[in-house]
């Protein structure tokens, strides 16, 4: 069976763009998108005080973990959590530097080749890179560049440690979103999954990773 | 009323007084709808006191859609251009009927007899569900609100909380009775505690998120320049749906494009403030065409008109189309707190529903769309909330008068209908006296922004009617006037 394809839309989009044309007849024919004024006197970033030290205290209040630490002490740290939760085989994304994880004694399963979303929910936990981090809203931001892995990797496992350097945090929404790759597939993520769908009740975990660790890494 | 037009507003649904005057004898629905949109205002507010420049975005936010609106064919079809160029597939649906037609047959091409589907109010309006159930398609809402309306084969009363009208006992026993039925059962010693109903919601959706093949979802924004599509959401589902399976098909109403990925800075920033009163919501996905080796590898964008052109042409009401569907203006409408939004019949519920729902059904067609511009006390509170600036009572008068003329001469006058309505949701004229203060203030507030919303060049239906436009006066005013008091 074949699918539908634009040409079996055409007509519609026809329809649709006369019509959008005609409603528009209060427009200028001469006016640009551009001419329609949008004033951007907003601020680019509404940081104040230690950028970094605000991305810690954003992300710890969606009740996320964060491990500030150093370049040299990093593998201890990340062994140290990963043993904390029971972790006995991690996804580690292709490109997540391997000194990282140089300390933990659990199992390493590679994504490369793919695993199957089966392979992935049986697994104990991931790592990954991020690609930025957002001060004000506690966010970090992957966009499946080396080290962060495919968007399912980071989601499907209950555990996802996450490795930040704070030279990567921005201050605030603006400002990380002028340094995104546009085309790139990107997850904000900003806490562990959580939902207030029962009595408002906050609960932790419904679909994603119910336990995120940051770990940043200072310099 | 034809079975396009099902969803919009619901089909056999009551008017507005109607419907809720039943809301009104239902005090668990009162009660957690009061509890709810108290909770989200107050919360919001806080959110909202962060950013001192917050009168500043919103008005990009209003004036990016305003260019989005005047120009929207140009960008629909640049969005047509980059979204192609990265690898998906455009289409273009004229009514609920074409767009359920599109995804039924792409669901079909995939062989495919289960989808999962992310919370959407596009699909909602079209009926998309049901649609695909008489193709012999069970589509899941993987939404944990939604899901609990879905197994209940009931309404959702919320945008944001669909089910704020169930509380945790409620919810035990449809999950015990229901899930089995669709799939993994929930424990038999299931409790209702919050956390263990998840879980097994999580549980019960998990297994259908690995075998999925084919996900729907909506769109809260789409980038013309870059054809980047965003979801923001919260309790991964989203991202499960958008990640997992083979194919994407996602429904878009055709207003929800944006100019240039840069917007977003904007709107990241509007919306989960406004909506779920947080800095940043847990999950915000953007995806461009499709990625090798990462998520689905064919994605279709179905652009969906479904009455949008004929909301466009109305000059006056044009800006409901700038919504972002983030029901602050639900939280802070005293009608709303009162009533839910089941009463008002539609898909949209609350000040925004007022606006739109007539305007998508176009008014004169419904009686029931043609009261809901009458479910008001014109209080401000909406415009006040609203992060892109969309003036509703500004909207709900010209409606008003739209719908009169319509009617001239019908039986029963709508706007009778509607009195007898407002007067049953506040009961006492004490209590609406408090609602209106409380909206005076709140307008007043807004007002000092400076510059309401106006219709540009074109107020022509104006002066080509003949009965009065009703002044911009609230509601008990009108009804001392109207000598009803
Ligand atoms: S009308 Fe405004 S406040 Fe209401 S849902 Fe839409 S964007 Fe939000």
């Amino acid at each position: 069976m074949s699918a539908v394809t634009p040409a079996d839309t055409a007509q519609a989009k026809a329809a649709i763009l006369g019509r959008i044309r005609s409603a528009l007849g209060d427009v200028p024919g001469d006016e640009r998108s551009e001419d329609v004024e949008v004033t951007r006197d907003y601020v680019d970033s509404h940081a104040t005080g230690d950028v970094v030290d605000l991305f810690v205290e954003r992300v710890e209040d969606y009740r996320a973990t964060v491990i500030r630490t150093s370049e040299a002490d990093a593998p201890a740290e990340i062994a140290r959590v990963l043993s904390g939760h029971g972790v006995g085989n991690l996804v580690v994304p292709p490109g997540f530097p391997d000194a990282l994880s140089a300390r933990y004694e659990g199992l390493r399963l590679s994504d490369d080749p793919p695993r199957t979303p089966a392979e992935l929910d049986a697994s104990d936990g991931v790592i990954t890179l991020a690609a930025q981090g957002i001060a004000l809203t506690g966010t970090i931001v992957l966009d499946a560049g080396p080290g962060q892995g495919r968007r399912a990797l980071s989601l499907v496992p209950d555990l996802h440690v996450c490795v930040v350097r704070s030279s990567q945090v921005a201050a605030d929404v603006p400002v990380a979103v002028r340094a995104l790759v546009p085309g790139r597939p990107t997850t904000f993520i900003s806490g562990p999954s959580a939902t207030s769908d029962i009595e408002l009740d906050r609960v932790e975990g419904v679909h994603g990773p119910r336990t995120l660790v940051v770990v940043l890494i200072s310099g | 009323m034809s079975r396009d037009e099902v969803n919009v507003v619901w089909l056999g649904s009551p008017t507005f007084p109607k419907a809720a005057h039943d809301a009104l004898q239902d005090d668990q629905l009162r009660r957690n709808l009061k509890h709810a949109t108290t909770t989200i205002r107050d919360k919001r507010l806080r959110a909202v006191a962060e950013l001192d420049d917050w009168e500043t975005l919103r008005l990009a936010g209003s004036q990016i859609k305003d260019r989005v609106m005047r120009h929207l064919d140009t960008y629909l079809l640049q969005l047509e251009a980059s979204v192609t160029a990265a690898g998906g597939v455009v289409h273009w649906a004229e009514d609920a009927r074409e767009a359920n037609w599109i995804v039924t047959e792409l669901v079909r091409a995939k062989g495919a007899t289960e989808v999962v589907k992310i919370k959407s109010m596009a699909t909602q309006e079209i009926g998309l569900n049901e649609a695909l159930a008489d193709a012999g398609i069970e589509a899941t809402e993987t939404d944990l609100a939604e899901l609990i309306v879905q197994l209940n084969h009931d309404r959702p009363s919320h945008i944001l909380v669909p089910a704020i009208h169930r509380n945790r006992t409620e919810i035990r026993d449809i999950f015990l009775r229901e899930m089995g039925k669709h799939g993994v059962p929930a424990p038999d010693d299931l409790t209702d505690e919050p956390r263990a109903l998840a879980e097994a919601a999580r549980v019960h959706l998990r297994e259908k998120f690995l075998r999925a093949k084919v996900a729907i979802s909506g769109a809260n924004f789409a980038c013309a320049d870059t054809g980047t599509v965003g979801v923001v959401e919260s309790e991964g589902n989203g991202r499960m749906c958008l990640t997992l399976p083979e194919t994407l098909i996602t429904v878009m109403g055709i207003e929800k494009v944006l100019p240039s990925f840069a917007d977003l800075e904007v709107f990241l920033q509007l919306l989960p403030r406004s909506s779920t009163a947080e800095r940043m919501n847990p999950y915000t996905s953007l995806w461009t065409g499709v990625t090798p080796g990462d998520g689905p590898q064919e994605f279709h964008l179905i652009l969906l008109d479904n009455g949008r052109t004929k909301t466009l042409a109305d000059t006056a009401g044009r800006s409901a189309l700038h919504c972002i569907r983030c029901s602050a203006c639900l939280n802070v409408c005293p009608v709303y707190e009162r009533t839910g939004g089941r009463s008002y019949g539609s898909v949209y519920p609350g000040p925004i529903g007022a606006v739109l729902t007539p305007q998508l059904v176009g008014v004169g067609t419904s009686d029931h769309a043609d009261s809901l511009p009458f479910a008001s006390t014109l209080c401000g509170a909406c415009y006040d909330a609203c992060p892109v600036r969309i003036d509703i009572p500004e909207m709900l008068v010209h409606l008003r008068a739209k719908v009169v003329d319509a009617h001239r001469g019908g039986v029963p006058k709508p706007e009778a209908l509607a009195m007898k309505g407002a007067k049953v949701v506040f009961g006492s004229p004490r209590r609406l006296a408090v609602a209106e203060r409380l909206g005076a203030i709140g307008g007043r507030i807004a007002g000092i922004g400076g510059g309401r919303w106006l219709p540009g060049p074109a107020k022509k239906w104006t002066g080509a009617r003949d009965v009065p436009v009703p002044a911009r006066e609230s509601f008990r005013t009108w009804w001392r006037k109207a000598g009803r008091g």
